[in-house]
């Protein structure tokens, strides 16, 4: 592996750490199964390009792609809290709409944003999506830290003990699906802008991708404070980035590109397998 | 005052387990009073608890809080008025919060949750005071992770996470049911303590006779649905647990 795969490799995990903040939020924190988020990294690219292609302004397209990504959230939530639709299918639902939505966004299944100004505009690419991470994390430390944060938390941990402490459940599910999404939505922005494109199937299995991140960081280290918990997520999704990099370079095993989503798949599953392990292993030794 | 007026609560009605829990229960808690619920497994007595939390909507009949109909309220809209400490140690706290979280928690009981720091300074000065009420050391561990705490410790923290601010009334769910008989008492004595000194209007369910008649000054007796008995004043004092026992024997 050369030196310009390990930037793009850390470009593009830097842009999936906040896939795998916003899958935090919804499987760790509210304990919630979260599929919308293969529509909204989709919908906040689609919004963010079709908008910067017509000569909007770059900052403005992508604050309007955050609050498409917290809109499906929502909606998700919505399905969930309000008609009882099973979490899971809920967000699958949403994310098959969102398909469609998609593509009425761009009017095609893809737009080249190459040549139009992007928020990056002169600056390091890199270093502004490190930027956008660190204050992501430092925002939602705050966030999750007051009242209204530790009652999402707490929705999480015990929904009757919220309930009885007069914490609103479901909107609390709803307010944390929303943010969620947003932060995808704003991580497909900035993936098309970065790339100079959006594309309609650019989404699929950007749930996995989270996940994993999500799951490597955990299996790192064991994280009590919550912005360690995001932390390890930005490194596990770039851990996860260099890995599948290392793989797909390795030749000799003639893994080729297409492979990526089976090796993922594999990757979450050896990482959970592994984790029961020591868990069981632990619960031995006491 | 506590009210419930021709309460009836039928769960899967009009089916084959069609299943009358309470039936036409009049019944009126005043100001203060620690009643304590006594009664066979099926009696209703968790039922009236629900009923009183909003966990349970009653088929037909009204529940009252001072005077307002809270029948159709939610759980969370009825926070403010009602507090509750669960029978199982390990759902009645958050257990992956610490101490000082699980406490911020209860402050908010009830009330708007707005973006200011859930724990500062002051509200750490405030939980140590609560907690060091009931003597056993929580106060000095309030970062420690709930989830590392024993079953009476963490029964102990869900006591004062209920108090913490007052309501009007206080629904205790055999709270002691799942600890060892000296950890139990501990808890009992540290209810009874926090009930008078806060001078709680409260409601416990027991299995226990001499608990229900050592506490409280009112017990009573419910079977199938309806309260059978309402023993309080000098009645109540005369009564052993053995006394107790009988009533059983419907």
């Amino acid at each position: 592996m050369n030196q310009l795969q390990l930037l793009g490799a850390i470009e593009i995990g830097l842009i999936y750490s906040l896939v795998a903040i916003g899958v935090y939020i919804t499987f760790k924190i509210i304990d919630f199964p979260d599929l919308t988020v293969d529509g909204s990294f989709t919908l906040g690219a689609s919004v963010s390009s079709a908008m910067i292609f017509a000569g909007h302004d770059p900052y403005f397209s992508t604050f309007v792609a955050i609050i498409a990504g917290g809109l499906a959230g929502a909606i998700t939530g919505y399905l969930n809290v309000r008609w009882n639709i099973l979490g899971l299918l809920a967000g699958i639902l949403t994310m098959t709409a969102l398909y469609s939505v998609n593509l009425r966004i761009m009017g095609r299944p893809n737009i080249a944003i190459i040549d139009s100004s992007t928020v990056f505009g002169s600056w390091d690419i890199i270093i502004s999506i490190l930027a956008v991470t660190v204050i992501t994390i430092l925002l939602l430390t705050r966030f999750f830290a007051s009242e209204f944060g530790l009652g999402i938390r707490a929705v999480g941990i015990n929904p009757k003990v919220s309930s009885a402490y007069g914490i609103k459940v479901g909107a609390m599910k709803i307010v944390a699906l929303s943010i969620s999404n947003g932060i995808v939505a704003l991580a497909g922005s900035l993936f098309a802008q970065s790339q100079g494109f959006a594309d309609i199937s650019m989404g699929t299995g950007t749930i996995i991708v989270g996940l994993a991140s999500v799951i490597i960081g955990e299996a790192l280290v064991h994280p009590e404070r919550i912005w360690v918990s995001l932390l390890t997520c930005a490194v596990g999704s770039i851990l996860y980035r260099i890995a599948i990099a290392f793989a797909l370079n390795a030749h000799d095993i003639g893994l080729e590109a297409s492979d990526l989503n089976l090796i993922t798949a594999l990757l979450v599953a050896l990482t959970m397998i592994a984790t029961k392990f020591r868990k069981k292993s632990e619960v031995r030794t006491i | 005052m506590i009210e419930l007026k021709n309460l009836n609560v039928i769960f899967n009605k009009g089916t084959k387990l069609e299943n009358h829990v309470l039936k036409d229960i009049d019944f009126k808690v005043m100001d203060g009073q620690f009643v304590t619920i006594i009664g066979g497994n099926g009696a209703g007595k968790s039922t009236l608890m629900n009923v009183l939390s909003g966990n349970i909507k009653p088929t037909s009949g009204n529940v009252f809080i001072d005077n307002a109909d809270v029948t159709r309220m939610s759980v969370e809209g009825r926070s403010g008025m009602v507090s509750r400490v669960f029978q199982d140690p390990m759902i009645g706290t958050f257990a992956d919060f610490s101490i000082e979280e699980n406490m911020s928690i209860a402050l908010k009981r009830g009330a708007k949750r707005g973006l200011t720091m859930g724990i500062n300074n002051a509200s750490r000065g405030q939980f140590k005071d609560a907690l060091s009420e009931i003597g056993i050391g929580l106060e000095d561990r309030l970062t420690d992770k709930v989830s590392s705490l024993s079953g009476g410790q963490r029964q102990a923290l869900s006591l004062v996470m209920a108090t913490l601010l007052g309501s009007k009334i206080l629904l205790l769910d055999e709270h002691t049911a799942a600890l060892d008989p000296k950890i139990a008492k501990k808890i009992m004595q540290l209810t009874d303590k926090i009930v008078k000194t806060h001078n709680l209007t409260a409601l416990m369910i027991t299995h226990s006779m001499s608990q229900a008649l050592e506490y409280g000054d009112r017990t009573i007796m419910m079977y199938h649905g309806k309260i059978v008995r309402d023993m309080y004043g000098q009645e109540r004092k005369k009564l052993s647990s053995a006394d107790l026992i009988k009533y059983f024997d419907l």
